[in-house]
């Protein structure tokens, strides 16, 4: 678990490196995916960027030992989880790779308090349904 | 030339991805269950990332002057901790620890097939267009 944790966590920033390299685009999922969708201007690396996105996975599929998860969770929690991902990094301009990622590695203030704030929720978030549950 | 690296940047981002986990649900509850079953080795996930991310950013991006493919750099402005940067990141947080899924892991989970990613992509999408809306009305 720790190798397999490392080695994907130094291909996630590599990853982030290379788009700020070629491109001088921070590695943001969330931010990506609405400019795709929404941007007024064409930004075809966007769709590049998110079509590879996809295709990493589908490779891994056909040519590893890699296996789908099981998505054991209920729909509820997954289309509620959904819709306050969405608002919640559209708002707070980013998620995990975008402040997380590239932004504290940017040294950048907002982003060390966004990850805390949304690292933290999510903890007190699966501890309340523990809770409950 | 830029939208092969774009999509090169892609598939090593999400199988980096699929290679540490992050693209099950399970493991995200794991990572995030402080005080019950907790899986802290997601934590190397990020730090991992830090840590090639960190020393470019802070050593190398400065002394480019242009990305390889040309154009300029864009990088975030903005050094304000405002509301909707807080709020933003709380509603985020809560909707991460709910369904163990963030923008990353959902589109590369795309590849799964898997009914719950989809919906999840969709109610994420109607997500920012409330955002959008919510936005403007919120002040700082």
């Amino acid at each position: 678990m720790v190798q397999v944790s490392i080695i994907g966590g130094l291909l996630i920033g590599l990853a982030s490196l290379l788009l700020m390299l070629s491109l001088g685009r921070i590695a943001g999922i969330s931010g990506i995916a609405y400019r795709a969708l929404f941007s007024m201007r064409s930004e075809t690396w966007t769709l590049c960027f998110l079509l590879g996105l996809v295709a990493g996975p589908v490779m891994m599929l056909g040519f590893t030992a890699v296996q789908v998860p099981d998505f054991t969770l209920g729909w509820l929690e997954t289309l509620l989880g959904g819709l306050l991902v969405g608002i919640g990094t559209r708002l707070g301009s980013g998620c995990t790779s975008g402040h997380g990622v590239c932004g504290i590695g940017r040294g950048s203030m907002r982003s060390v308090i966004a990850t805390l704030v949304f690292m933290v929720t999510g903890m007190l978030t699966v501890g309340l349904i523990g809770v409950v549950s | 030339m830029s939208w092969v690296a774009a999509f090169t940047a892609g598939v090593i981002f999400s199988m980096g991805l699929v290679i540490s986990g992050m693209t099950d649900p399970a493991n995200i509850r794991g990572f995030l269950d402080i005080l019950g079953n907790w899986r802290p080795h997601l934590a190397l996930v990020m730090g991992a990332a830090l840590a090639v991310t960190f020393p470019f950013f802070q050593w190398v991006l400065p002394r480019l002057k242009r990305p390889l493919a040309g154009g300029d750099f864009h990088l975030p402005l903005t050094k304000l901790i405002d509301k909707p940067l807080i709020i933003g990141a709380l509603l985020f947080g809560a909707g991460w620890g709910l369904s163990g899924l963030c923008p990353g892991p959902a589109i590369a989970g795309i590849a799964y097939l898997e009914p719950k990613v989809l919906g999840f992509i969709v109610t994420m999408i109607i997500g920012f267009k409330v955002a959008d809306f919510v936005r403007p009305v919120m002040g700082r």
